[in-house]
């Protein structure tokens, strides 16, 4: 561990925390440019949040004690998510905390608990949002931990930092079977983070939305909470995205001027990352909730895919 | 610098168009409108042409851009043209229907990658050309594209199966054995045989079209 491990540990989790909604803000700014609307602006997110921060919280009769601290549960896991994945230094000291499985693990502990907290009411939307969530959940994870162990294979470890320097920083070698995985991974991915082939995040009070249905039941300051967390799931995700398939820019252990210039590298690769991701969402429709196990289906295959592929072309 | 550059990543090039066949293969399993099949069948010519012509400038042998270039004009120009002019002659752009659905025939197509890429392992020991890893993958694009044409109960599916089963076999030689002037005989003489079998089901179908607008479903009645 050394001061240069801790400055980038400490910026990266202030800058995943911060930039998050920016993320989201800049993806809806691109769906609504490519719909030929105006869009909100990109700090729309912000003054949700801002918004809901100052309102009270109204709370079902019901509602038990899980209710109330599943936002900051969901919350915590997806902040610690962002620690470890490495966005612009591999020397991070959370690294050990938790390698690419362990990661896994975290997102699915967000899942269950904000599964648990849609039933927990007892509304028929929440069940039934939180259901679909399951059903959505089981079969996406699998096929990411997949992803993971194809970047594993190839790096010798499960530590998402060694991936990384593996990935990033030595002789540059063309791996095919990282090209199935990026697109097992771009599958999995939109399905999880509740977008448009498998859920729209723009839908309210219709039969067909997942996330939505599970924090209807949600106020004030929990439902801030609730939409950070989903804003950073989506930064997660493509930080993850980016770190295993173009980690280019991520400084190496403890190099200050690859710590300064990673952050524009960052930035600009996010930009791209969000571009593509209203690109794909407008080019898509959304399919039936039952095509979804086939979607999924296809995500697990092409990941399964590509770790045949490591083992026939690279190894 | 040029040489240099090439003769360090062609080889890893040429596996990653190798994976782009595989996944192309894949996509065509799994497809179910006739026109994506199409212009998959298309982009899969493309990657052939380009790993072919790859093949060409790593080994120098002249003969390979020849039938690189045949491959371009005939897989990615000529049979999607006609193609597409058959199925808007038939009109059958949304045929759907596949025998087993979608995920099992994709379980089993993961059985069969396995499969070839064990039984081309051994193979692909004993070759000594630069392309030997994309054996396993031809061997499992040619067996990919015969599920399809088992799993589809349409003709036009079908000959596209077996344009691809071609395309799967012309990776093999490439991949094995680029040394030989016969590749691009034999390349050629394929492409015949699948241009008049696509003529010959053309003309079958528009036969079948005086009897009745449906394809298949009829087809199989006639047999009695």
């Amino acid at each position: 561990m050394s001061a240069a491990g801790l400055a980038a540990q400490f910026t990266e989790l202030m800058l995943a925390l911060l930039l998050a909604p920016l993320l989201t803000g800049w993806v809806n700014q691109c769906r609504a440019w490519l719909q030929n609307r105006s869009g909100p602006g990109l700090l729309q997110p912000y003054r949700v949040l801002g918004k809901l921060f100052q309102k009270d919280v109204m709370l079902a009769h019901n509602a038990s004690p899980l209710f109330r601290a599943a936002p900051y549960l969901i919350f915590g896991c997806l902040a610690l998510a962002a620690a470890v994945v490495p966005t612009l230094g591999t020397d991070l000291p959370l690294n050990a905390a938790a390698d690419a499985i362990a990661l896994v693990g975290l997102l699915a502990l967000a899942r269950l608990f904000i599964s648990l907290a849609g039933m927990d009411v007892g509304t028929a939307f929440g069940s039934l949002g939180a259901r679909r969530e399951m059903l959505v959940g089981f079969l996406a994870e699998p096929a990411l931990l997949m992803v993971l162990f194809t970047a594993s294979l190839i790096s010798h470890s499960t530590s998402l930092a060694t991936i990384v320097d593996t990935l990033a920083h030595r002789e540059f070698v063309i791996y095919p079977s990282l090209a199935f995985a990026g697109v097992a991974f771009t599958m999995v991915s939109l399905a999880e983070n509740a977008r448009i082939p498998v859920d729209n995040p723009a839908t309210h009070l219709e039969l067909t939305m997942i996330h939505e249905a599970m924090v209807l039941e949600y106020s004030g300051r929990h439902l801030a909470m609730i939409e950070w967390a989903a804003s950073l799931k989506l930064f997660v995700y493509s930080c993850i995205g980016l770190a295993l398939f173009f980690p280019f820019g991520i400084a190496q252990g403890g190099d200050w001027l690859g710590l300064v210039l990673a952050l524009p590298a960052l930035v600009a690769e996010l930009a791209v990352g969000g571009a593509a991701l209203a690109l794909i969402e407008a080019l898509s429709a959304k399919m039936r909730i039952f095509r979804a196990p086939e979607y999924l289906g296809t995500a697990f295959l092409l990941a399964v895919l590509a770790l045949l592929v490591h083992v026939m072309l690279e190894a | 610098m040029g040489a240099a550059l090439l003769a360090k990543f062609g080889p890893q090039l040429i596996n990653l168009l190798a994976a782009v066949l595989l996944l192309l293969a894949f996509a065509m399993l799994t497809q179910r409108r006739i026109l994506s099949l199409i212009n998959l069948f298309a982009a899969q010519g493309l990657v052939l042409a380009m790993s072919t012509a790859l093949v060409a400038a790593l080994t120098g042998q002249a003969h390979l851009y020849l039938s690189a270039a045949v491959t371009f004009a005939l897989k990615v120009l000529l049979l999607p043209w006609i193609l597409h002019r058959l199925i808007r002659r038939l009109n059958v752009k949304w045929d759907v229907e596949t025998l087993i659905n979608i995920p099992t025939t994709m379980l089993v197509g993961i059985v069969l990658v396995i499969l070839a890429f064990n039984l081309a392992a051994p193979i692909a020991q004993l070759a000594g050309t630069v392309t030997r890893a994309g054996l396993g993958i031809a061997l499992a694009s040619v067996l990919l594209a015969f599920l399809m044409m088992i799993t589809r109960s349409k003709a036009v599916p079908q000959v596209i199966g077996f344009l691809a089963m071609e395309n799967g076999l012309f990776f093999a030689a490439t991949a094995t054995v680029y040394g030989m002037p016969m590749v691009v005989e034999l390349g050629v003489a394929l492409d015949v045989l699948v241009a008049a079998l696509i003529l010959g089901i053309f003309l079958f179908e528009i036969r079948e079209r005086f009897d009745s607008v449906d394809t298949r479903h009829l087809e199989r009645l006639q047999e009695r």
